[in-house]
């Protein structure tokens, strides 16, 4: 299971300007829900309060009003239900690739040979089976993100969060990413809730796509496209992805007027 | 070209020219290098600047031991917990700018004039520059770090002592090399106000028979003894934050 609502979520902060406070609105009313096992995007401008919501969703700040429950249980505060994977990975430089996967299990209390066994594991699972001695400067930007999406799966929450995953890398390796992702998925069924800037990314990986806008929902649009979506260079090509992508392109720049 | 030729062509040069031009000067005013290392050998064969510099590096090691021991846990805490440091930045801050000689005779008054009252110096003159840089390293730690450590639920204490503590080592590495030099001048301050021991006492002493030579072979065993110490904790410091040096961005 891992279904996650948000209902009513609202956050305020306030900001010093030149000697004045200023409170911004963040998040107004914001609800929308991820099904269990579903793959849902936030999209929406740059400031439309989309990585505060998922950081809401984890527990790192705390909402000023609303609430947000994981199969019903209303979250305060981060917990091991729900696994966070940063932008630009956010690895302990100190640790090599395994010790950062360990990291993570053993906050949960994993210990003994489980701990290492399940590490390895995770980072076989992302492809990553021969680096896992290499410390972070010694992998690539695609290698250190393997890494943050293993030590997020190893602790098998109930849903993934995932703050611009693919944003900080190059063309090339993001579209590596995305498919192994979609794998990723396919084997593990994890309920992911990830924001994102792309629209290729939203519409080949998620289910539903969440616009934002001024710290609310805009629109919820559906992506008609099958699973499992093993064949992403098909998917590409189709005529689905491309109706649904200037759909959503639409949707998009309708705020801009 | 190795970095150290470099190093050594700048020490001949320094020395030659000091070697050339003390030559000229009254030997009561200054003295030169041959001079000086003359009477090195004379110390060294005597025994005195054997003694004088174990007599001077234990009450040294007590105090800098200290100070890294103390200095370091306390920085932690003031930079990562907001309540200490409103409580606690402002001695920290007024210690570092400490006219610590003016205090030496209070300092005596409570210690003595043995062994504790020259730790005693060293130990504060130390201490303030590792809880200084600390507590800046502390601050300075990457929020998106911390936010690990809180997204897979550690424990304050967990966070403090698998993420911050890692994160700050750079800083506090560059801490325990500026007290290094501080450590030094306070052993030598503590050995002329209290009891004159050491090698303190070898340059009071030659001082006043005016003998320059013999006066400034402490001075360049004590900065000898600094650059030795310094290159050890540089070393120790790629041992224990090998990544720091890969992720700096100095050129070759």
């Amino acid at each position: 299971m891992g279904a996650i609502d948000l209902i009513d979520v609202s956050k305020r902060f306030t900001l010093r300007v030149d000697g004045a406070e200023q409170t911004v609105q963040a998040l107004s009313d914001l609800s929308f829900s991820v099904g269990d096992g579903e793959i849902v995007a936030l999209i929406g401008p740059s400031g439309c309060g989309k990585t505060t919501a998922l950081r809401i969703a984890m527990g790192l700040e705390a909402a000023s009003g609303g609430r947000i429950t994981v199969d019903g249980v209303t979250v305060s505060g981060c917990g091991h239900d729900r696994g966070m994977v940063f932008q630009h990975a956010a690895l302990l430089p100190w640790l090599t690739a395994l010790e950062n996967v360990m990291f993570g299990l053993e906050m949960k209390g994993t210990r003994g040979e489980e701990l290492r066994d399940t590490a390895q594991r995770y980072l076989d699972l992302v492809g990553l089976k021969d680096s896992a001695s290499r410390r972070p400067y010694q992998l690539s930007g695609g290698m250190q993100q393997r890494v943050g999406i293993a030590r997020a799966l190893a602790i098998d929450p109930k849903v993934l969060l995932m703050d611009e995953p693919f944003g900080a890398l190059d063309a090339q390796t993001r579209e590596t990413l995305q498919g192994e992702l979609i794998d990723i998925h396919a084997r593990t069924a994890k309920t992911i809730l990830f924001v994102t800037h792309d629209l290729d990314e939203a519409v080949l990986l998620a289910d539903r796509v969440v616009v934002m806008q001024h710290g609310s929902v805009q629109e919820i649009m559906d992506v008609p496209l099958p699973r499992p979506r093993g064949d992403v260079e098909a998917l590409r090509g189709s005529a689905a992805f491309g109706e649904t992508r200037y759909r959503l392109w639409r949707a998009i720049n309708a705020q801009a007027h | 070209m190795p970095r150290w030729i470099t190093t050594l062509a700048s020490l001949a040069v320094l020395i030659g020219a000091w070697e050339f031009f003390g030559r000229d000067i009254n030997p009561v005013f200054g003295s030169y290098p041959s001079a000086i290392l003359a009477a090195f050998g004379e110390l060294v064969r005597s025994g005195q600047l054997g003694a004088a510099l174990y007599e001077s590096l234990r009450p040294f090691v007590v105090g800098y031991g200290l100070a890294i021991i103390a200095g370091v846990p306390l920085g932690l805490v003031i930079g990562r917990f907001r309540v200490v440091e409103a409580a606690l930045g402002i001695y920290v801050t007024a210690g570092y700018a400490m006219p610590l000689v003016a205090l030496v005779p209070l300092l005596i008054l409570w210690l003595g004039l043995g062994f504790a009252v020259k730790a005693a110096v060293v130990f504060l003159m130390s201490l303030f520059p590792i809880t200084i840089n600390t507590w800046l390293g502390v601050t300075a730690v990457p929020k998106s770090l911390i936010d690990v450590g809180r997204a897979f639920v550690a424990s304050d204490a967990v966070i403090l002592r698998r993420i911050v503590l890692p994160a700050t080592l750079p800083y506090i590495m560059a801490g325990i090399r500026l007290a290094v030099g501080r450590a030094v001048v306070a052993m030598v301050i503590a050995e002329f106000f209290t009891t004159i021991s050491g090698l303190g006492a070898i340059i009071i002493n030659s001082a006043n028979n005016f003998d320059t030579a013999t006066m400034f072979v402490p001075i360049v065993v004590l900065m000898v003894l600094a650059i030795g110490l310094n290159s050890l904790i540089g070393w120790v410091e790629h041992r224990v934050a090998p990544w720091q040096a890969e992720i700096a961005g100095r050129d070759e």
